[in-house]
């Protein structure tokens, strides 16, 4: 392979790690919030609100049933609004974020619906206020629950970067369509493929490791 | 002070699921550093009856006064701050795993916004107080079930509340576990004053700990009293079951299965003697058999001390068929000690 092609699957690396990284940390900003908002206000619950619970499953709900494709095409406009274009990997932001906003708001919701309930009704019991029990409750009690969440919505991005090159969006799914199957290099769709196999290990991996650092349901000594 | 009046909580309805009464005409205090038992079984409304007191239950009707202030009026952050002169111990101690027994002790402290200097401070204190200083830096994980109920006493001690309410504290603990608990509990009460309430399905938890004790049965209040009074006189069926559970009201099953109705000759009658009362019991069977020229066989006995009474049953054997057993118990009667005639064995 000529250091030309190595060069340009560095770039496209570069591009999906730059994609996924940053959608990854706007999808946890949003999807946190309401993935936390969705295990806490059934009935009955911390923020009880089942009304707008219920709205909010619907939406997220839809969201998540767009393909990503679509999702990708049908926001061209809102993409250009956001991002000023619609073309590149900054723009592919856009689409990737919203996609994965939902699915990491399932995710946290999971993950925080573990919680034993006794551990809620603890700290109310001695005074806690409902932000306070997410604050110093939920959330450090759900951590490694939460990394595996994390991790699995950051595989799964890397999934949807490659579709990003539809759109112009580049990446390492955009190089392996446009070369190794357009121009007919099978050495450069074969190359891509072990990059991404790579990447899904190394972030899996960290992703495991540090859920079980944070684990004290577990003996450690 | 603990006082609860006219209270009744009705849970109702619920997707398909019929209302509950869980509590009825709830009227009772109390007193303020006592050691209080609430005994029922379970669905009884203990566990509904104790959150009414730190507010996590709201009545249907009625008040619940704790310290002068109507607990159940308080909303919001009027309510947070009076749940910090409330304490609760719970059943599965519910620590949080992320955290050492430090900083689960320092939990409601830090809630409650004291500086982390003060905190610090309080926290090697309560350790210490529970006895397990040198626990400090372990997790929940590394924690026996007794040490993890330590921890779950200092954290809930650690706002110096007024009142520790106990729900089921020691269910899930071994019996030896239990009664180091209980002695802690007991301790901690005597030292600080506070006012302990302790739910229990467990009669022995009662009669270890507690001076006062309140029995629930369906939502009612059947009976209340001190701990001695009550278990050494049981008026109710359902605290005279929670007695025999102390003091085997059974009959061991190889003389169970043996005893008739008729009289046999050259057999014993079979009869059980109530022990009731302080230094009750003591010299019963030699006076009985002293009466009665008679050689009065022991066949089962168990007696147990409630309160500083002793209370048990002895099951005595009386050779000298009808007769003989007839003057036993006319004499028995004599000494205002209940008996009965369970049948005859050969």
């Amino acid at each position: 392979m000529s250091p030309e092609l190595i060069n340009l699957i560095i770039q496209a690396t570069g591009e999906s790690l730059f994609m996924v990284g940053v959608a990854a940390l706007l999808g946890t900003v949003f999807g946190l919030p309401i993935g936390v908002f969705l295990a806490t206000s059934r009935k009955g619950e911390l923020f009880a609100a089942p009304a707008v619970n219920a709205v909010l499953g619907i939406i997220v709900n839809a969201t998540r049933s767009t393909p990503f494709i679509i999702l990708v095409v049908a926001i061209i406009p809102f993409t250009r609004l956001i991002a000023g274009t619609s073309i590149g990997s900054t723009a592919a932001i856009v689409p990737l974020t919203i996609a994965s906003t939902p699915f990491i708001a399932r995710l946290v919701e999971a993950a925080i619906r573990e919680v034993d309930a006794g551990l809620i009704e603890t700290a109310s019991s001695f005074g806690a206020s409902p932000l306070q029990i997410v604050f110093k409750v939920l959330i450090p009690e759900a951590l490694p629950g939460l990394l595996l969440a994390l991790t699995l919505a950051v595989v799964s991005l890397l999934g949807y970067s490659a579709m990003v090159g539809a759109v112009g969006g580049g990446g390492l799914g955009d190089l392996g369509i446009r070369y190794g199957y357009q121009r007919f290099m099978p050495e450069m769709m074969l190359a891509v493929v072990v990059v991404l196999i790579a990447l899904v290990q190394l972030v899996q991996s960290a992703g495991d490791y540090l859920a079980r650092r944070v684990n004290r349901r577990l003996r450690h000594r | 002070m603990v006082r609860f009046e006219g209270i009744s909580k009705i849970y109702p309805a619920y997707r398909g699921k019929p209302g509950v009464n869980a509590l009825q005409g709830i009227d009772f205090a109390i007193p303020r550093g006592s050691i209080t038992g609430v005994i029922g079984r379970s669905g009884a409304g203990k566990s509904s009856l104790v959150r009414l007191i730190n507010g996590l239950e709201k009545p249907t009707t009625g008040r619940v006064v704790v310290d002068g202030r109507d607990i159940s009026a308080l909303a919001g952050h009027e309510l947070r701050l009076a749940q910090r002169s409330i304490g609760m111990i719970f059943q599965h101690f519910n620590l949080l795993s992320s955290r050492t027994a430090a900083a689960n002790i320092a939990l409601p402290l830090e809630i409650a916004g004291w500086p982390n200097a003060e905190i610090k401070a309080r926290v090697a204190e309560l350790l210490a107080l529970v006895g397990i200083a040198d626990k400090h830096d372990r997790y929940p994980s590394e924690l026996s079930g007794g040490q993890k109920q330590r921890v779950g006493i200092a954290r809930a001690l650690a706002t110096r509340p007024s009142v520790l309410l106990s729900d089921e504290a020691t269910s899930a603990l071994d019996p030896q576990t239990t009664r180091a608990i209980l002695d802690l509990l007991a301790n901690i009460n005597r030292e600080l004053g506070v006012t302990i309430v302790l739910i229990t399905h467990e009669m022995s938890v009662v009669r270890q700990l507690a001076k006062e004790v309140v029995v629930l049965d369906s939502g009612h209040v059947v009976e209340k009293g001190h701990v001695a009074d009550i278990f050494t006189h049981p008026q109710h069926p359902i605290t005279q079951s929670f007695l025999a559970e102390v003091i085997g009201d059974s009959l061991p099953v190889s003389l169970a299965s043996r005893i008739v109705p008729e009289p046999l000759t050259g057999g014993h009658a079979v009869i059980r003697v109530q022990v009731r009362g302080a230094g009750a019991g003591d010299t019963l069977v030699a006076r009985l058999a002293r009466e009665l020229g008679l050689d009065v066989s022991l066949l089962s006995a168990r007696i147990d001390e409630i309160g500083g009474q002793h209370v048990g049953s002895l099951t005595l054997g009386i050779p000298g068929g009808e007769a003989a057993a007839g003057r036993a118990l006319s004499f028995l009667s004599l000494q205002q000690i209940s008996a009965e005639r369970l049948g005859y064995v050969a």
